[in-house]
């Protein structure tokens, strides 16, 4: 299998190259490659409709993948993933941390023409982010208001020290505004608006047919200049993956999101000269796959049996057949997609060492029994994709291998959070961890104590440090950015010690996207992000 | 009159079988774990404690079972098919977005098989393990045996991908939305290979029991006499065979509008069409109780209809069998 990157910068390359040669015999041709052409449908694979389309209410990929082009956010992350203003023009913090003054972009209109004012950054936040937003929630715990002093200043006051490089990381995705004035009256959650967006984005909303398509047109008073190129984008509902796969083959789809796509099928199409795959612009996405152990069982509440399994599992040679250029080897919890936060691969880690496995399980006082079992568990692989099917298989034989005998019981979405964060009938589990920018958005849950029972991607394993919950407490509130940085470093190093949760596979989601294509995957988000400069050559 | 009081007697028949029907399902999607919150969180990819709590109570589902199930007959009772989960709006609203496609589909494919199975059991029967008998046989088995979403898959492969004759999926084309008869032959091209992968299985079917029920009647004795009037060969067939040979045909279409319904989540989910089966399997995925059952009754009513109208043709087709009886 050899794609993605490789097939990218050959790509470009080629393309380069005939760029040069153009030019030296036509200048005229090569520059009317490199204009952008106006007009056009953008046909996308909608994989898995959601129950609503509003971004303030409801973080998932889902979500962003429509109303990121019609709703806008207050910061996106720019090519090099630095925050970089869209709502918000500029922004300041004080010194202790407890206030962050945003200046909003003026002469931008709602799509019903009514202007963009601070009133509706001050009710977005405190209404819906604060409220309802998963994850909204827990970041803006600690707001108390936003003021607006004038109709293009918001400001945010916090009771506790908010980092300015966590806000700013974490509003790309948390920080999407409504309209107040479609919202402020009766209930936010059931109103028909969630439904048919309303926004200052490129595009309009025009039309939703549930089981069916979501469609789009270009917005003309969009206030970037020139924007958006696309005269329509059209998300297409496609569950089935083959038939998707298919489609984008009949010339039907332009765009496959999020590994939407079977592997095979990806790799198959990687070789087509009409498409390009790649995991570029998903660097925003990042996930790990876990193993999650439940310390109410006595075997897994013991170290050396958690550092048994971790070094019984060979993950080089699963990834090399398995997963192939889609996925590397992890080395915990914060992925080395992060550039600010990445400790390096200094921490613990576990290698694979099959004698060192069985010598800690003899260790701990689990002698091979008859047959050569040592103890049976339970598997619990959560549903998202193949690979953590795949996965969670090569996990039993393994561990088979050692003397651990492995039932994966499997069950779809629902079942399966309610198993193991609710009732927690679980021995171990395995699933991914998303990485959102800033360890504190989604990734410390994992390990601080105290997580509310049937709260899903947190801390259910029967497990608490209070070291670790200290480092994770103080990072939460540390402005400092170097510090921070430090005090992260420090909790990867400690959890990776303690392995409540091994993260030992990196992924980012592949993009399948057709050829034709101009100014995509440009940014860590981008298939989250506006598309406003996004293209189609003839 | 006769048809009414009878349409009648045969729905009041059904009720303790829907009931029953009803209740069962409810108690069964009851033994799945987890909710429709708990679908909803592994969609939105999490959310906290206070967030899930706030949402079970906004969807009713803070009630006990009993209370639940209470609620939803009582709200049946009153012909209320209850608000979907998922969709934000009446179930009875949602079922019918998604039925047009659904039956467009059935009729479509049902027709299909039941025509050209008669058409080809005919055949069969007519030169009875000679080559045409052979090749037909052959080909229906080689139907039946084939899984429908790999035939589908392969029809999109050929048409949509290499020839490019059809479209690979979709239900009408979105790009231009149509109007009148451009619309209604736009929608009838995208319906071509899903009828086909559906109907192909069904046509298998068909054809054997068409074969097999003419093998039969064309031994009878009044057959011979028709023959020894010095009736010509078609005239035998068509006249006096072909509709004797029809009941057990027209047995098999009642009991398979079921089947149907069940078999359009495979090609419903290839061909990308928003239908009943696609509505049912994403309600299950999601917990979705109300639209599930609402699908069920539906689903039901349906078939009940279905054999209504295949006991009127019975009669039809053979004035021995009453239609009172």
């Amino acid at each position: 299998m050899d794609f993605t990157r490789l097939a990218i910068n050959r790509r470009t390359a080629l393309l380069t190259s005939a760029a040069i040669a153009a030019n030296v015999m036509n200048p005229l041709r090569a520059f009317a490659q490199e204009t952008p052409r106006k007009g056009g449908v953008f046909n996308v694979h909608y994989g898995a409709e959601q129950r609503q389309l509003n971004p303030s209410i409801q973080a998932s990929t889902g979500v962003y993948i429509i109303s990121g082009k019609i709703q806008e956010n207050l910061v996106d992350l720019d090519a090099d993933g630095k925050p970089v203003g869209v709502l918000a023009e500029s922004w300041e913090s004080s010194p202790d941390g407890k206030t962050v003054t945003f200046k909003l972009r003026k002469g931008v209109t709602w799509h019903d023409g009514k202007p963009f004012t601070s009133a509706d950054v001050a009710f977005t936040a405190m209404n819906m982010w604060k409220k309802i937003l998963n994850y909204g929630s827990t970041l803006q715990l600690f707001l108390t208001a936003v003021d607006t002093p004038d109709a293009h200043t918001a400001v945010f006051r916090y009771e506790r020290p908010m980092p300015l490089n966590l806000l700013l990381r974490a509003l790309p995705d948390l920080g999407y505004i409504s309209a107040r004035h479609l919202y402020e009256s009766g209930d936010i959650r059931p109103n028909p608006v969630n439904l048919a967006p309303v926004g200052t984005g490129p595009f309009k909303f025009v039309k939703y047919e549930r089981g069916q398509y979501v469609m789009a047109d270009r917005n003309p008073d969009y206030w970037r200049p020139n924007a958006p190129y696309l005269d329509r984008i059209v998300w297409r509902v496609i569950t089935d993956r083959a038939a998707a796969a298919a489609q984008m083959e009949a010339g039907e789809l332009h765009y496959s999101p999020f590994s939407g796509l079977t592997i095979s099928d990806m790799s198959r199409l990687s070789k087509d000269k009409r498409f390009v795959v790649s995991t570029k612009g998903n660097e925003g996405n990042a996930r790990t796959n876990t193993i999650e152990f439940n310390f109410r069982r006595k075997e897994l509440s013991d170290i050396r049996v958690r550092r048994a399994v971790a070094h019984a599992i060979n993950v080089p040679f699963f990834i090399d057949n398995f997963l192939g250029d889609f996925a590397k080897l992890g080395t915990g919890p914060i992925p080395s997609t992060s550039a600010d936060f990445y400790p390096g691969a200094g921490t613990p880690q576990y290698p694979y060492d099959k004698a060192k496995a069985a010598a800690l399980l003899d260790e701990a006082g689990y002698k091979a029994g008859s047959g050569g079992t040592r103890f049976s568990l339970r598997l619990l692989p959560a549903p998202w994709g193949e690979d953590i099917s795949l996965w969670s298989t090569f996990i039993q034989q393994s561990l088979s291998e050692v003397g651990i005998t492995v039932e994966i019981v499997r069950n779809d979405g629902g079942g399966f959070l309610k198993q193991v964060y609710d009732e927690h009938a679980f021995d171990l589990a395995t699933g991914w961890h998303q990485y959102r920018n800033d360890p504190a958005v989604s990734t410390t849950v994992w390990y601080r104590s105290g997580q509310p029972k049937g709260a899903p991607w947190t801390n259910q394993w029967g497990w608490q440090d209070p070291a670790v919950d200290k480092t994770i407490d103080d990072a939460a509130t540390e402005v400092d950015p170097a510090k921070r940085k430090a005090l992260y470093a420090e909790f990867v190093k400690q959890v990776n010690t303690e392995i409540p949760v091994w993260m030992p596979i990196e992924q980012i989601f592949v993009t399948v996207i057709s050829a034709k294509a101009r100014n995509h995957s440009n940014t860590p988000r981008w298939g989250s992000s506006s598309w406003h400069d996004l293209w189609l050559s003839a | 009159m006769r048809i009414l009081r009878l349409a009648g007697r045969r729905l009041a028949a059904s009720i303790p079988t829907l009931a029953l029907i009803l209740i069962g399902v409810f108690l069964l999607l009851q033994f799945a774990p987890g909710d429709t919150v708990d679908a909803m969180m592994a969609q939105m990819g999490g959310g906290d404690a206070a967030t899930a709590t706030e949402l079970r109570k906004f969807y009713g589902l803070d009630l006990s079972i009993p209370a639940q199930l209470g609620n939803y007959l009582w709200r049946l009772v009153r012909l209320d098919l209850g608000f979907s989960s998922i969709y934000g709006k009446p179930v009875a609203s949602v079922i019918l977005e998604r039925l047009p496609p659904t039956i467009l589909l059935m009729t479509a494919s049902l027709s299909f098989a039941f025509f050209f199975g008669i058409v080809f059991g005919v055949i069969a029967a007519r030169g009875v393990n000679k080559w045409p008998d052979t090749l037909i046989s052959i080909l229906g088995l080689i139907f039946y045996a084939t899984p429908s979403f790999w035939f589908g898959l392969m029809a999109i492969v050929v048409f949509s991908i290499y020839l490019q004759w059809l479209p690979a999926g979709g239900f009408e084309n979105i790009g231009a939305l149509q109007t009148g008869i451009w619309r209604t032959l736009d929608i009838a091209r995208h319906l071509v290979l899903p009828t086909l992968t559906l109907g192909l299985i069904f046509l298998a079917i068909y054809l054997r029991i068409m074969r097999a029920s003419m093998l039969e009647v064309l031994n009878l004795d009044y057959v011979r006499t028709a023959r020894a009037k010095g009736l010509d060969e078609t005239r035998v067939v068509i006249r006096h065979v072909l509709r004797n040979a029809l009941l057990p045909m027209v047995t098999l279409i009642g009991l398979q509008a079921g089947t149907m319904l069940g078999g359009s989540v495979v090609v419903e989910s290839v061909f990308s069409l928003p239908g009943l089966g696609r509505l049912a399997y994403e309600s299950v995925v999601q917990r979705d109780l109300n639209t599930l059952l609402g699908i069920v009754f539906v689903s039901a009513l349906l078939v009940i209809i279905v054999n209504f109208a295949v006991d009127l043709v019975y009669a039809r087709l053979d004035p021995r069998i009453s239609a009172e009886g």
